[in-house]
């Protein structure tokens, strides 16, 4: 067996929740990383220390506790920046999750620069929370909104985006940079270049690629990046949004309340510099400390091997699944075009079905639309099953789910 | 586990499922799916003096809510509506013999008979208020 550029074993005895047996006895196989991953000891510690020893709030006050939680807090920002290479802390936004994120664009500068009779430009492969915010917008706004498709081949159709780029109409273009669903690696550095050409700003969906592979926002330059901390070894409840500062600056307010504000009048307020005028209220103090010590463990292992470590069991995975006999896999056949994910179905076993026989083996795969029902509709399919890896996951894993599969076969007799 | 759900019986109504299809005029038609999983039935019927004289459904999904859905048809066809609108989930999950089924996937077992159950609501919507107001908070449940 070829060696993992990772030091697998070590890294998986971080993560108490990998010891775990599930359905009687059998060894946990998580495989559904895209949803979201398992937590390191040390992210579960630094939460725990929160609470433990210094909760407080943020921001306000001016006791020692209120101090050693606003530095934490802030520590977490500027680890985002070096993670990122933002500008500035003044450029990151915590949110809730990704959809906040995207819904905070769609909101303070979509209702502010899109106007009756736009266009934004969207792909085929976006997750729900790439497409829902901009319907909204565009219906209040009698805007339109334009699909890139997608080939068979799991690769956006580029042709189709230059041409929909040549009208003065488009306003913003809004992609996932790796789909949840096929894997591919979206060529965004191209896009965003065609799209400056023409002086549209972009929004990067960055919710499966920050993960999982280097993402550098200067070299990127695109407008907007927005990515959550629970699919990157963090706890649920934080995502990120960075904004460039010039268009940051120009954004309206998203919701109105504490923490946001200068001054507050009667009929007036002065809002807050940057980035506090866009987290209004107490925000989610313990879990983005507890990202922060999520970034620290990704930073330590270095982005480019954790983009190997998957290229290198997604490879083995694809080779050990498409040999079994009537599996269809979606999206690029080559590994390094597509990250840790791979859907597929087989013969006319139904993926709830598949996803009841894994779980009986112990191993933990997501089934259904993978809230992308528009790619779903155009790849035709109600449902596929997904395996998706991360940097604690093992060839032998893969084994597992290969014999899972056998076992589906026999069950449903093809 | 899976060896006591995907049977035989489960495994020959997901591949030759009965009573699939659409019928000409029918008297009710109605769309419900599972937002969970995607699983989708559309359920079509003729009712007659009260009694439901024909019935046929269309759908997409797992082995168990189309298989649920097939049986359903058989368990209903021919019957009073009167005995059909008081089914529960206990009897559909005997019918098709999974009685030990998860959360998630019990959702897919009942998808046919809260379809029904909904369809029932809108023909007694007019005819006879009190039933389809019970029906309706019954589906809920489902």
């Amino acid at each position: 067996m070829q060696k993992s550029a990772l030091n697998v074993r070590k890294i998986r005895k971080d993560f108490p929740i990998l010891k775990r047996e599930v359905m009687g006895g059998k060894q946990l196989v998580y495989l559904d990383n895209a949803a979201t991953t398992q937590k390191p000891l040390s992210v579960i510690n630094a939460i725990n220390n929160y609470y433990m020893n210094y909760n407080s709030n943020i921001h306000r006050a001016v006791h020692q506790l209120a101090e050693e939680a606003t530095a934490a807090y802030e520590e977490t920002r500027k680890k985002i920046v070096g993670f990122i290479n933002a500008g500035s802390t003044d450029e990151i936004i915590f949110t809730r999750n990704t959809t906040e994120a995207i819904n905070l664009v769609a909101y303070s500068w979509g209702r502010a620069n899109i106007k009756r009779g736009d266009k934004i430009v969207i792909t085929e492969i976006e997750h729900h929370s790439n497409i829902v915010p901009w319907q909204i917008l565009t219906q209040e706004k009698a805007a339109k909104l334009e699909y890139v498709g997608v080939g068979d081949d799991g690769y956006l159709k580029i042709d189709e985006f230059a041409k929909y780029l040549d009208s003065k109409k488009v306003k913003l273009v809004s992609l996932s940079q790796m789909s949840n669903v096929l894997g591919t690696i979206v060529p965004v550095n191209e896009m965003i270049k065609m799209a400056h050409e023409k002086g549209i700003p972009v929004l990067i969906d960055g919710a499966q690629s920050v993960p999982h592979m280097p993402v550098d926002v200067q070299k990127l330059d695109c407008e907007f990046l927005a990515f959550s901390a629970h699919k990157m070894l963090g706890p649920t409840g934080v995502g990120v949004l960075y904004v460039k500062r010039d268009l940051l600056e120009k954004m309206p307010p998203f919701m109105g309340g504490g923490d946001m504000i200068k001054e507050v009048h009667k009929y007036e307020t002065r809002y807050n510099d940057l980035p506090y005028k866009f987290e209004g209220g107490t925000p989610n103090i313990a879990d983005v400390i507890g990202f922060g010590a999520a970034i620290d463990y990704l930073q330590n292992i270095g982005m480019d091997r954790v983009r190997e470590h998957e290229i290198d069991i997604t490879k083995y995975a694809l080779d050990k699944i498409s040999a079994v006999k009537g599996v269809t896999i979606y999206g690029p056949a080559n590994a390094t075009d597509r990250g840790g994910v791979i859907s597929f179905n087989i013969g006319d076993i139904h993926p709830h079905d598949l996803a009841t026989i894994m779980n009986d083996h112990g191993i933990a795969i997501r089934s259904g639309h993978h809230c992308a029902q528009v790619l779903m509709e155009r790849l035709d399919v109600s449902a596929t099953s997904r395996a998706s890896f991360y940097i604690y996951n093992t060839k032998e894993e893969v084994d597992a789910l290969i014999s899972a599969l056998a076992e589906a076969r026999r069950l449903f007799r093809i | 586990m899976s060896d006591d759900i995907y049977r035989e019986i489960i495994l020959d109504h997901y591949r030759n499922p009965r009573n699939k299809g659409k019928i000409a005029g029918p008297d009710v038609s109605i769309h419900d799916s599972n937002p969970l999983c995607g699983d989708e039935i559309d359920i079509h019927m003729k009712i007659e003096g009260d009694k439901i004289k024909d019935i046929k459904f269309e759908g997409r999904g797992c082995a168990i809510s189309q298989a649920s859905a097939s049986m359903l048809t058989e368990m209903v066809l021919n019957k009073q509506l009167t005995s059909v609108k008081d089914l529960t989930k206990d009897d559909i999950l005997e019918n098709i013999g999974l009685t030990n089924l998860g959360p998630a996937r019990i959702k897919c077992a009942l998808l046919s008979l809260k379809v029904l159950k909904l369809g029932m609501v809108k023909y007694y919507a007019d005819r006879d208020p009190a039933s389809a107001k019970k029906l309706q908070e019954d589906s809920r449940t489902l």
